[in-house]
Parts: structure tokens; C-alpha cells; sequence
């Protein structure tokens, strides 16, 4: 089997927190001279050999950076050559529990925020346990020791050594708690951009994905789920693959096996288990949705804006008497938004490898959630929770689809069905047609405007499915679900009166949380209607927001580099047959404060060039600059993707779109330049996986507003015909 | 059976005639580094070269790769080839990937870019990479196609 590298070793740990000795020392060198070339656990972070630091990085790497960025941190405080320094996936496991969201997961832009103490608290305590080493052998004051680039040294004595050397000694030194960290001025990493850790693999093929798992004895297979949304499996024929063989199927079929709500082929070689699996036949059972319809959906949803029954509108935000203020309003404005569903589609599609026996279930799978396989897994398959081992490889894109486990239980139930290990891969069609989608969303905003055309009142309806009902029900609270709303009560604006209550309907179309969650929905509504009031008062939409702001430096900040960046005062240059525009958005979410302005080109035949994005971030402590830019460039180029083609639609209970023929997303020819501007800063970081997608939707449909006077309040515009006239 | 070069060696496989390329270099030569994205020829991710020429082998059956001359990421990358390693080398200067997924797919179909338009300028950018990258680091491609392009000799 080849190598798979970066992949978890399981790290002997024992006990939980962060910093956590290694109990498996095969010996203790008597001087550090004499150390061996084992490496070393020095806590649950770190692992120390002669020639290498391997930092232990708990959260998944999807793209965003943290193979990278979490190293980093413990870096900074060990004092070590960023040279020596290697990532690699840490195994589920307790030590490795998200301090945000509890449990080893990763998502909510948590990473960063999560790891920047206790990740460079794990580096400095390694340190001041290397230097206890040393000053142990040398039997010399502690505070007389220096470190550099891996290296613990004495002046007096002119003696230096290596980390590699230190490692056994130090590992059984006193934890120190609570170490004193670097002051930012002296940072030699955190603030710089040295190159990402995992691209080398990435560009020569190397890197293990989760489909690109090899273990002994491996089969593949190929799944069918049940077309209708929420149906079954009622039976199926496997007529067409019989054979005189062992298995009683054609060569290279190993099993058909029933999975609920779907089907698998398990096979030799996975185009064999494709191939197989399309020659079965199955019935399925409909269940309640084989009804199900956008043309029926989307009015139901435009209906519940009306809702007046209190039961079904669950308050989640109220400040100032909205009623006085809307009475008192001297005109207000009033629009309706709405946004359809969306798929994922992770370029690498679902795929998960099991192998499970009678004593325990190994699984590699790239996974958001590793946590959760210790408690779905063990009643299914017969096993305690700490027979599961999760090895997580690296994510081929994710968006908050892999927080999902219905791959990797497959992959499960198929290795215990056929007592070998398989690895489940999804087709594409099934990967877009049996996703958690983002919820679609109609909203209300309702602004009340006072006499000196100051905004006074803010009332925001939306109407939505809830994710945490399925997910997490008791997170539910007054029948909020808190990801529905999201992004809308805590914005820096002045909004003195603000009214905001959801009106939960749940539709038969799986939700999820997709990259932003509710946040790019309600930055949509939200900045659209800045923008309306805007057009209400005939005031620069720049200019509106600067006035609402005032108070509200951060933001202000943030909103002046992006528009300065887009020299947004200069007019843009005329192009022959087409109108341009230029629109701002902001939007804080996950402890970031994002602002975008899109420039727009609508040809008089309709075509819509978007010609560039300038971007501004405020995420506190730019751990790793260029990182942000990444993520800040993607997280709007995927939004942009959404505003401009993105919907899945629904009919006689089916998803419609299949494959990226009509799941269009962006290409290189359609993606404009984009910039950012950081902000300067030493507050503690944000998170900026996400927070780059909420603003581009409507910074994108200001600007085609801007450009031709067309408001567009749905979206994708692609529904939207802008021809002239 | 098919009997075809896979970066520079001969190798016979015994296979239905439909199997794609795609599914020969992953499931029976573990050639892993070539992706599966869509299975239809839309995305990019199972580019290849074959004949020196990019195609997409989810869609390439092997029964129409008789003594064809395929090469992958592994040995592009691997035997030193010296377009591929300027690109390569761009990549990594420009810091491209984030997920990383994409990568050897575009980088595959940069490389036969290079190789028909040693100098592209935007628009053949444009016309001739339409691999897919749901990450978004288009703008960070073209400008590591261009590296790569300024770096010929």
C-alpha cells in the first residue's frame, strides 16, 4: 500500500486537554547526546525527532489553510525553524475536541479563533519543558537558557542542544500551566506568509484524499439512492448480474446490499460496481414528498411571510418599541427578497473507506466531523466507541457538506455487510441530487424612515427551514433556529428600533449548513435594503452606509478601505454597448467584518460581465496574510458562483439538476480579479472561511442596480433577463 | 486487455472495453493523482494527457487507447518533465491551491496549453483551461499560468 501521507497516526494520548503526554517512550537516553532518532511525543500537539517538528493539526484541511496556519501558532511560541516544521492529522480523540464547537470538528470558521491560545500555549510549554531538560543536564539555571530555531542554548557554558535531543528528557518534565506568550512585537510567524505546508503534495498528486484511500483488500462501491426526497427502499431485482460464480453475480461483483434509503453495488473495481449498479432494479418507497415541487414550494414560503398565528413566529431579536417607530416613520420602505436552495458540489464528490471487523471500525474519510462517528457508529455496527478510529484525509472541497455522516455510515455498513474493507464513492449525480442543501429563504424588510431621512425602524422577517431541528434540536431555543437569522440583529449598523422573528417552514428538502450558513441569506436581504433606502433617499449607497457606521469604527474602516480601494468615487470607464455599475456591501459574521465592492458591465443583450471585486477584511490578527487573501478571494468567487447561477429545484419530489451541466458554478473565463485589504490588527482572529461569501451577493445586484436601475430581489440572476428595454 | 503506456511504461490490463481511462489509472494501476469529479467530462479533475494531447479520461473508454501514450500527474511531475515542472513550480510560487483538489487536472491542461501556446494571453486562458475550481482560485491560476509561461526559456 502506498504511503498515506499526512495521514493521522494514532498518537498514543492519554487523558484530555491540550496538553497531554505521550506514554509510549521506548527509552531514556541518560544524556541528550546520546538521544535516538525516535520521535518524540512531547504533548498532544507535538512530536519532536531529530530532524523534524511535526506539529498535530485537529481540525480537517478542506482548503482553508489550517495544515498551515495551526502550525504556526505552536511554532511561534516553540521557536523553531518554520523549515523543520511538518502538519499532520491528529486521530479522534478527546485531546483534540474544538474548543468553540465541542467535539473534534471543524466548521464556523472556528479554527483559528479556537486554536490561537491554546495552540500557542502547547508551543510555549514544549519550550519551557525542552529548556527544563537542559538546564536538568547541564544543571544550570533555567533562567539562564536561551532558545533559537530549534536549539536550546547556555552562553555562559557556550553549550547547545537540539530540540531532537532534548525531546525524551523534556517530555517528562513538569506541564507548565499557564505559560507566558510571546509579546505580538516580537512574532517572527504569526503576521508572515510562509508557504502553505500542504501544496507540495497538492500539485504532484500526492495528496490523499478521501477517495484516494488504498488498504489491503479494499473493494469499491457504487450507490443508488432513492430518487424521491425522504423515500426508501422497498425491493430490489438483481436479475441482470447473476452469474455462475462464487457470489452468484457476473466477475468482479461482489454484493448487493439494501441501505435504507438506498442501494449499493460492492465490486472489484468501482466502474464495475457502477456499471452493475445501473443493470439493478429497484422500487422504491415515495413517502410523503413524491409531490414535492418548487412551483409549489416557493409560494408557500412567500405565503408564510403573512403568518400572524404568534405560535408560528418565533421572535429571536427586539430592541426599541419597533411598533412606536413604525407608526412614527415619515415613509417607510418595504421589500420582499428570495433565495432559492443550493447544492455543495465539493469538486471531490462523497467517498468514505471502512473497514470494519469484529473488534473495531477503522474509517478514512475526509470528514468536517470525526466526532460523531463514535456515537453513530457503535450501535450499528456492535462495537463500544472506542473500537471507532477515524483517519481523516484531506477534504477536495467541503462547504460544510462533510459535517454530514451519511457516507461515512455507508461505508461502514457496506465493510461489515461484505466483511472487507470498501470505500463508498458517490457519483456525481448522487452527490448534487442527495445533499443538505442550503435553505432556501424568503424574507421581509421593512425600514421606517423618520422626517431628517434617518433610519428609525428595521423589522426583518424571514421565512426558512431549520437546519437545527434536524441537527441539533435542542439548539433550537423559543423556536428560534439561530443560523436562520443569522447575520442580521448583530450588524454594526445604528438601527435604533429592530424587529426580527422567523417563521420556521420546513419543506421536505433536506437543509444544511453551507459555507456561511444563514448569514448569506440575510446579508443579501439586509444589504439589498440598505441599498433601497439608499435609492428611497437618493443618497450615494457608500455614503448611507458611512452615516449608519458612524459609530461604529471597525466597520467603518473596513467599508472606506474596500470603497476606497475601488476608487469608488471615480466613475467607471464607459465600454461600448454596455452600462456599468459599481456596489458595496458589508457584513460582519464570525467575529470578521468583510465589505465588497463588485463592478459590473450588462451588455444591451443581457450578457453580465463582473469586471472586478475589491475586497476589504478586518479579521483581527492576520495569522497568516495570504491565507486570509485565499480565503477571502474564494469565499467570494464561491458566493459570486451562487448569486449568478447557483439554485436547486425540486420537482415531483426529485432534485432536478444532476451534474455541472446545470449545476453551473463559476469558471476561470467568468471569475473576476479580486482584491484584498487587510486591516492591520491585534485583536484576537476571526474566522475568514466564511465570512467572504455573504457580502458578494448583493454587492453583485447593487451594482447591476447601479448600472441599469434594475433591482433584483431573487436570486440566481441568471432567472433574471436584463436585456435592455 | 488493453495494452497502453502509462507514463512512459507499458502496462496490459485485463478490463471491460468501456472502462474509462480514469478508472484504469485509479482502481488497477492505484495511479491516484488523477481525480474523479463528475464522470461526464464537465469538471476537469480526471485531465490527463494522452498523446500529448488533454483530455478528460472519465470519458475516455480504453478500448480506444490501444498503444496510446498516456501520461498522469505522477509522472509529469515525477520524470522531470520540463513544461509541467515550470508549472508546477508556479503553483507553488503563487500559492494556488486551496483544497487542492483541481490541481493536477489544471495543471495537466496548462501544461498542454503551454505546449500549443507557449505565450497564451488571457483570452486563450480563457478559451482553453475550462477545468472547474469550487474554491476559487481562478484569479491565482491565471496568474501561474502566466509565471509559467514568463519562465520558458
Amino acid at each position: 500500500m502506498p504511503p498515506l501521507i499526512t495521514l493521522s497516526r494514532r498518537a498514543v494520548l492519554k487523558g484530555s486537554g491540550a496538553l497531554i503526554l505521550g506514554v509510549h517512550l521506548p527509552f531514556l537516553p541518560v544524556s541528550p547526546a546520546v538521544a535516538g532518532s525516535t520521535p518524540v511525543t512531547v504533548n498532544a500537539w507535538l512530536r519532536i525527532s531529530p530532524d523534524a517538528v511535526t506539529v498535530i493539526v485537529a481540525r480537517s484541511e478542506m482548503g482553508q489553510g489550517v495544515f498551515t496556519a495551526l502550525p504556526m501558532l505552536v511554532a511561534e511560541e516553540l521557536d523553531v525553524d518554520w523549515q523543520t516544521v511538518r502538519a499532520e492529522m491528529a486521530p479522534l480523540d478527546a485531546a483534540y475536541a474544538n474548543p468553540v464547537l465541542g467535539g473534534m470538528r471543524t466548521g464556523g470558521s472556528t479554527s483559528l479563533s479556537g486554536g490561537f491560545l491554546p495552540l500557542r500555549q502547547a508551543g510555549a510549554a514544549a519550550r519551557l519543558m525542552l529548556m527544563a531538560a537542559a538546564a536538568q543536564v547541564w544543571r544550570v539555571p533555567v533562567t539562564d537558557l536561551t532558545t533559537a530555531a530549534g536549539v536550546v542554548g547556555h552562553a555562559a557554558s557556550d553549550r547547545r542542544a537540539s530540540y531532537g535531543a532534548l525531546a525524551p528528557l523534556a517530555r517528562r518534565q513538569p506541564v507548565p500551566t499557564d505559560p507566558p506568550l510571546r509579546s505580538p512585537s516580537t512574532w517572527t510567524l504569526i503576521g508572515r506568509s510562509p508557504p502553505r505546508l500542504d501544496t507540495p503534495a497538492k500539485v504532484t498528486g500526492q495528496a490523499t484524499f478521501g477517495l484516494d484511500v488504498r488498504v489491503p483488500d479494499l473493494l469499491y462501491a457504487a450507490v443508488r439512492h432513492c430518487p424521491i426526497l425522504g423515500g426508501t427502499l422497498a425491493k430490489t431485482d438483481t436479475t441482470a448480474l447473476k452469474a455462475k460464480t462464487p457470489t452468484g453475480y457476473r466477475p468482479g461483483v461482489i454484493a448487493v446490499v439494501p441501505l435504507g434509503n438506498a442501494v449499493a453495488v460492492v465490486a472489484e473495481s468501482w466502474w464495475q460496481a457502477r456499471t452493475a449498479l445501473a443493470e439493478v432494479t429497484v422500487s422504491w418507497n415515495e413517502g410523503a414528498h413524491g409531490e414535492l415541487a418548487s412551483t409549489t414550494l416557493d409560494p408557500t414560503l412567500t405565503k408564510a411571510l403573512d403568518a400572524t398565528d404568534p405560535r408560528t413566529i418565533a421572535v429571536a431579536a427586539s430592541r426599541g418599541d419597533i411598533d412606536l417607530a413604525m407608526a412614527g416613520a415619515a415613509r417607510v420602505v418595504d421589500s420582499v427578497y428570495r433565495l432559492p436552495f443550493l447544492a455543495h458540489a465539493a469538486l471531490e464528490p462523497m467517498n468514505a473507506t471502512a473497514s470494519v471487523t469484529a473488534t473495531g471500525c477503522a474509517l478514512w474519510l475526509p470528514t468536517q466531523d470525526q466526532e460523531q462517528y463514535a456515537k453513530i457508529l457503535p450501535p450499528l455496527l456492535g462495537l463500544k466507541p472506542d473500537q471507532i478510529t477515524v483517519h481523516t484525509t484531506f477534504l477536495g472541497g467541503s462547504f460544510g457538506r462533510r459535517l454530514e455522516s451519511d457516507f461515512g455510515v455507508q461505508a461502514a455498513l457496506l465493510s461489515k455487510a461484505v466483511s472487507r474493507p470498501v470505500q463508498v464513492i458517490w457519483s456525481r449525480e448522487e452527490d448534487i441530487r442527495h445533499d443538505v442543501y442550503r435553505p432556501a429563504s424568503v424574507s421581509r424588510v421593512t425600514v421606517g424612515l423618520d422626517a431628517a431621512d434617518r433610519v428609525v425602524a428595521w423589522r426583518h422577517r424571514v421565512v426558512a427551514p431549520s437546519i437545527l431541528a434536524r441537527v441539533d434540536p435542542a439548539a433550537v431555543r423559543n423556536g428560534v433556529d439561530s443560523t436562520a437569522v443569522a447575520g442580521i440583529d448583530d450588524q454594526p449598523y445604528a438601527l435604533p428600533a429592530l424587529h426580527l422573528d422567523h417563521v420556521r417552514r420546513d419543506t421536505g428538502v433536506p437543509v444544511g449548513f453551507w459555507r456561511s450558513n444563514g448569514h448569506s441569506n440575510n446579508a443579501f436581504s439586509m444589504e439589498s435594503m440598505i441599498d433601497e433606502v439608499a435609492a428611497a433617499l437618493d443618497r450615494d449607497p457608500y455614503q448611507l452606509r458611512r452615516t449608519l457606521l458612524a459609530d461604529a469604527p471597525r466597520a467603518l474602516h473596513v467599508l472606506d478601505l474596500a470603497a476606497g480601494g475601488a476608487n469608488w468615487s471615480e466613475p467607471l470607464a464607459p465600454v461600448g454597448d454596455g452600462r456599468r455599475g459599481r456596489g458595496i456591501a458589508l457584513h460582519q459574521a464570525f467575529g470578521s467584518v468583510v465589505a465588497a465592492v463588485a463592478e459590473v458591465t450588462v451588455f444591451t443583450d443581457g450578457r453580465l460581465r463582473v469586471d472586478r471585486v475589491v475586497a476589504a477584511v478586518d479579521c483581527g490578527v492576520a495569522v497568516h496574510p495570504d491565507l486570509v487573501r485565499g480565503q477571502i478571494e474564494g469565499g467570494i468567487l464561491f458566493g459570486l458562483s451562487a448569486a449568478l447561477t447557483g439554485k436547486i429545484t425540486v420537482d415531483k419530489g426529485r432534485v432536478v439538476q444532476s451534474n455541472f451541466h446545470d449545476v453551473r458554478v463559476l469558471t476561470l473565463a467568468e471569475a473576476p480579479a479580486v482584491e484584498v485589504h487587510l486591516v492591520p490588527s491585534r485583536e484576537p482572529p476571526g474566522g475568514v472561511g466564511e465570512a467572504g461569501t455573504p457580502p458578494i451577493a448583493p454587492a453583485l445586484t447593487n451594482a447591476i442596480f447601479s448600472a441599469t436601475g434594475r433591482r433584483l430581489r431573487s436570486l440566481p440572476v441568471a432567472d433574471h433577463d436584463l436585456k435592455t428595454g | 486487455m488493453v495494452t497502453l503506456a502509462v507514463n512512459g511504461r507499458t502496462v496490459t490490463v485485463t478490463v471491460t472495453a468501456d472502462t474509462p481511462l480514469l478508472w484504469l489509472l485509479r482502481d488497477h494501476l492505484q495511479l491516484t493523482g488523477t481525480k474523479f469529479g463528475c464522470g461526464a467530462g464537465l469538471c476537469g479533475a480526471c485531465t490527463v494527457l494522452v498523446n500529448g494531447t488533454a483530455v478528460r479520461a472519465c470519458s475516455v473508454p480504453v478500448s480506444s487507447l490501444t498503444n496510446a501514450e498516456v501520461f498522469t500527474i505522477e509522472g509529469l511531475a515525477g520524470q522531470g518533465d520540463p513544461v509541467a515542472a515550470r508549472v508546477i513550480a508556479a503553483w507553488i510560487a503563487e500559492q494556488v491551491p486551496q483544497c487542492g483538489y483541481c490541481a493536477p487536472g489544471m495543471i495537466i491542461a496548462t501544461v498542454a496549453l503551454l505546449r500549443r501556446i507557449p505565450h497564451p494571453n488571457d483570452d486563450d486562458i480563457d478559451a482553453l483551461i475550462t477545468n472547474l475550481c469550487r474554491c476559487g482560485t481562478y484569479p491565482r491560476i491565471r496568474k501561474a499560468i502566466h509565471r509559467a509561461a514568463a519562465a520558458a526559456p
